[in-house]
């Protein structure tokens, strides 16, 4: 239970980090940095990750290199499912309406400043969706990793299995991954909000987890400012 | 290709105190094959309002384009105040000039849009305070105070918190406004920046530019359909087809007895046939 989260959490923060830098990476000018990206998010996103997994736990120690398994197994993880959220981030930064960029350069912002404080506050908002998907993907991925030896949910639900009934085990192992699933997407949902809210879209964080009465004003506010 | 005369009036450094605000020199853009601006020759004074007129695809929306370097050109020069834009004849070849150079003149220059294009993820103030403090390095204190000004001289004194999209097109458009003057432009572009708004509240946008041109010396290059506007604020306008000037001639001319049988049939065409509706106030 704790392996699978350390891994879905660890796995998720490196994934982001990975992502948002060959996101980046992939859309610059530069064709070296380019390629360089392109090939690294094609290269993990075209190779399946339990390969990956035993390379790196049982292939780079033959270099001298060796790692621990939950190590591996969130560097697997974060690689592999950053790769493909990089995909997410320079989509989303794409998608960003081309006159947000053009109002920049009219205000003479700096590139830097321009994706930090324009761009990608806006692509954020539109690439939390997919990033909950890959999260939830995540999740479940986690389970591969009980092939480099870590003990993880799936594992402790054989062993339950081998000492308990079969339904008993595998309902178990159902309902906690659907929590867990769950509560991820709920946080997720919470960061789509705020992220929406401050886009001027939506209604605050607190007033979207707040029960309303039926017929709360939300809409007439519209107009006005606070 | 640069030619030998234009060694002589292409400046290499240096501007003359009485250079204009902008100038074109042979300037040619070119998409691909379509060659939109040929041989294009123009100079607008400071302090000048100058409107561009034409059919759709001549060129307009380029020229101002390239003048904020939101495109480059293909060939031949842009000054701004005598300074090369973008382009600059070096030991007689045409180099571009450094991003450095270039954001040093683009500092200058300030544009609205037809679809506004403010930033959604911040308020109306931070829209406007935005560039006056990360690129003009005022304080924020500074940044809010002048902020608050010219929100209150476009009318949306309190919309200051508000976000860009909860007002309408004609409020953001005057925000978008705001947010250019900010910037203390010396040289100021507008781009039909009335024509995606509800026909009803064009005339209070329009009546903010035509304060503005009142009451301050910026250089303008305006692209507009509405003739009346031109006609008001404009002391030259400019008939584009195909990417050329066809004619040239300060409003009242333009309006009342274009020489040119483009022009005639183009004023015809904007106007409905109501030239005699345009007059002067
Ligand atoms: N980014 C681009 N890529 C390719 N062609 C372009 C691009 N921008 C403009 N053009 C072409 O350049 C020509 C001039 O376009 P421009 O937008 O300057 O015209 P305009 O005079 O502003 O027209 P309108 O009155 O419709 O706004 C058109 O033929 C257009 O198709
Ligand atoms: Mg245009």
């Amino acid at each position: 239970m704790w392996i699978t989260l350390q891994l879905t959490l660890g796995g998720a923060l490196l994934a982001i980090v990975i992502a948002v830098v060959l996101g980046l990476g992939a859309r610059v000018h530069n064709i070296v940095v380019r390629g360089l990206c392109r090939t690294v998010i094609e290269f993990f996103r075209g190779t399946s990750l339990v390969v990956q997994l035993f390379f790196l736990f049982f292939v780079l120690p033959q270099f001298g290199l060796e790692l621990p398994a939950m190590v591996c197994g969130i560097l697997g993880l974060g690689l592999n499912y950053g790769a493909y959220a990089a995909e997410v981030v320079r989509g989303s930064i794409n998608a960003v309406p081309a006159g947000q960029w053009e109002a920049t350069t009219a205000l003479s912002l700096s590139k830097t400043q321009t994706m930090r404080r324009i761009i990608f506050p806006q692509a954020w908002a539109l690439m939390i969706p997919s990033l909950t998907n890959y999260l939830i993907h995540m999740l479940k991925g986690t389970a591969i990793v009980s092939f480099i030896t870590l003990s993880d949910l799936t594992f402790h639900t054989e062993q339950l299995r081998v000492q308990t009934d079969t339904f008993f085990a595998y309902g178990v192992s159902l309902v906690i991954y659907f929590v867990v699933a769950y509560i991820l997407t709920l946080l997720m949902n919470g960061l789509e909000v705020r992220a929406k809210h401050r886009l001027g879209r939506g209604e605050p964080l607190r007033e979207a987890l707040s029960v309303k009465a039926p017929n709360t004003t939300v809409a007439a506010e519209g107009g006005r400012s606070a | 290709m640069p030619t030998t005369t234009d060694s002589e009036t292409a400046p290499e450094s240096g501007a003359p105190a009485t250079a204009p605000a902008i100038r074109f020199q042979d300037v040619e853009k070119r998409f691909g094959d379509n060659v939109v601006l040929k041989d294009l020759n123009f100079e607008v004074s400071k302090g000048d309002r100058v409107t561009l007129i034409g059919p759709s695809g001549s060129g307009k929306t380029t020229i101002l384009r390239l003048v904020m370097t939101l495109e480059k050109a293909t060939g031949g020069y842009i000054h701004i105040n005598g300074e090369p834009l973008t382009h600059e004849l070096r030991g007689g070849k045409r180099v571009e000039r450094s991003e450095k150079a270039q954001k040093q003149i683009r500092k200058r220059i300030g544009m609205v849009f037809q679809q506004f294009n403010l930033f959604p993820n911040m308020t109306v103030l931070e829209n406007i305070i935005e560039a006056p403090v990360h690129v003009l390095g005022q304080s924020k204190e500074q940044a809010t105070r002048r902020a608050m000004e010219l929100l209150e001289s476009v009318g949306l004194p309190n919309k200051a918190k508000a976000h860009p999209l909860q007002l309408s097109g004609g409020q953001q458009q005057r925000v978008a406004i705001a947010r250019a003057l900010a910037m203390d432009p010396e040289i100021l572009l507008l781009d039909e920046v009335t024509s995606a708004l509800d026909p009803e509240i064009v005339g209070e946008v329009l009546a903010i530019l035509r304060r503005i041109a009142d009451t301050t010396d910026i250089t303008m290059l305006i692209v507009t359909h509405e003739m009346q506007f031109a006609r008001d604020v404009s002391n030259r306008v400019l008939m584009f087809d195909g990417g050329r000037i066809v004619e040239e001639a300060t409003p009242d001319v333009m309006f009342t007895e274009p020489k040119h049988e483009r022009t005639q049939a183009f004023l015809h065409a904007v106007l409905g046939g109501q030239e005699g509706q345009i007059g002067t106030h």
